[in-house]
């Protein structure tokens, strides 16, 4: 896969969330993706980077126009240095939620997203990184 | 022979900076408005020392070493407040190159006897900075986008009018992020617009919400819910196609909340309970 453009986004408190939101807008109206995928994508992204900011206080999220086989797609890697999450299989499912929220943000953009891949490691850190094709 | 250019620029810290200084205060664009004399005298000395100091530890080739990264972020603090005080891109350029000029001549007087280093070592000093240049030009258009960001929030703040559709309802069309502060001030609002105009319908119109994801939904949920316990009943409109699919996809229930496509039909529904009927006047 070849990456052909990048921004790296810390995130850190509410608005940088809304900066990060409209610059990977830029980047999926750039690869000509229509509305509907737009919106997953941001969608997906709003939910992963609000985890960030809510468990890991800050982290960062690196943005890129990769190039498929087929197609383009845009990906994002967020990455923290947070507690990590000790049962991925449970974070990733319906209702789950040590927040007393909702529990949809990981199942939720796992399901809006082409491409889902999490990484956690307790005391270390999470990765998650997504990628949604342009007609995907 | 190897040249140690560091160590030549370390020596010299104190003729950098008055050159830097007085390269900056010739500058035809220099702001005194925004910032005296001295205090750029101190931010100036602050870069200067960061970047001597992380010289030292780096291979001038590496552009990209951490040893770097003080300085990256000395810069970014610097291009930051100098975006929200309402420098010039022009301006916090020239206060980054400007020091290009100064470490230049001093290179030029140190190593004057050898052209060839002379070249090979100011290619490096030239590149170097320029790489600080980019630096500050993404913070300073960052630290434009806040002021941008943070007039926008302000400018919604302000713009939540509740307006009196008819008789007993009210809508309240959103436009822009729907986060925890702004929820607070949309449910306030229509709250008391509702006890004010005695009002049992209220409409809550998204068409302006660029997004709904799990924490919006909560917040409309919310809303709903406080709505009904003053007794009235709460629509939402203005859900777009795309909102439709990501809603469902993200799992979120809004079943038990009544929405419509557009503020028309969230209207007509209102009528319908009101037990209004709109028609065409018979033509007489
Ligand atoms: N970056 C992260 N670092 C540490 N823990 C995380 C991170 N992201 C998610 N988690 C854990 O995974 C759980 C599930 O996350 P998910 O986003 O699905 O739900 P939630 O944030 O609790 O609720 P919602 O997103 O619906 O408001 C969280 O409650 C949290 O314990
Ligand atoms: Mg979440």
């Amino acid at each position: 896969m070849i990456v052909l453009s990048s921004d790296n986004i810390r995130i850190a408190k509410e608005l940088d969330m809304v900066l990060f939101r409209n610059r990977l807008k830029e980047y999926a109206v750039k690869i000509g993706m229509g509305l509907v995928n737009q919106t997953k994508l941001i969608t997906a992204a709003s939910e992963l980077s609000r985890n960030m900011l809510r468990y890991a206080g800050e982290g960062t999220a690196l943005i890129e126009i990769v190039n498929g086989q087929r197609q383009n797609g845009v990906r994002v890697t967020f990455s923290d240095k947070g507690p990590g999450i000790s049962n991925i299989e449970q974070a990733m499912k319906d209702g789950f939620s040590t927040g007393k929220s909702l529990g949809l943000g990981l199942p939720g953009a796992k399901r809006l997203v082409s491409e889902f891949d999490i990484k956690s490691t307790v005391g270390k850190g999470t990765t998650i990184t997504i990628t949604k094709w342009k007609n995907g | 022979m190897k040249l140690d250019t560091a160590k030549i620029l370390q020596k010299r810290k104190k003729q950098i900076l008055e050159l830097w200084m007085k390269n900056q205060l010739v500058d035809f664009s220099l702001r005194e408005d925004l910032m005296s004399n001295e205090e750029l005298t101190v931010q100036s000395e602050e870069l200067v020392d960061v970047l001597l100091q992380a010289l030292s530890d780096v291979n001038l080739d590496d552009i990209h070493s951490i040893a770097l990264t003080p300085v990256h972020e000395a810069l970014e603090g610097i291009s930051i407040s100098r975006a929200k005080q309402g420098y010039s891109p022009r301006e916090t350029g020239t206060f980054v190159f400007s020091l290009k000029d100064a470490l230049l001549s001093i290179l030029q007087q140190e190593i004057k006897n050898d052209p060839v280093q002379l070249l090979e070592e100011s290619l490096k000093i030239s590149k170097l900075i320029d790489s600080l240049g980019i630096v500050t030009f993404e913070t300073f258009i960052k630290g434009r986008e806040e002021v941008i960001l943070r007039q926008t929030d302000e400018i919604a703040e302000i713009s939540t009018p509740v307006i009196r559709v008819w008789d007993g309802v009210v809508a309240m069309p959103i436009i822009g992020t729907l986060d925890s502060a702004r929820t607070q001030v949309v449910m306030e609002s229509l709250l008391q617009e509702i006890v004010d105009t005695s009002s049992n319908i209220a409409i809550l119109d998204i068409s302006g919400v660029p997004a709904v994801d799990s924490l919006v939904a909560q917040h409309l949920i919310k809303t709903v819910s406080a709505t009904r316990l003053m007794g009235a009943e709460c629509i939402i409109s203005g859900i777009r196609p795309e909102i439709a699919q990501t809603i469902v996809h993200l799992g979120i229930d809004l079943s038990g909340i009544i929405t419509k496509a557009t503020l028309a039909s969230a209207l007509r529904h209102a009528y319908s309970l009101l037990q209004l009927e709109v028609r065409k006047s018979a033509v007489k």
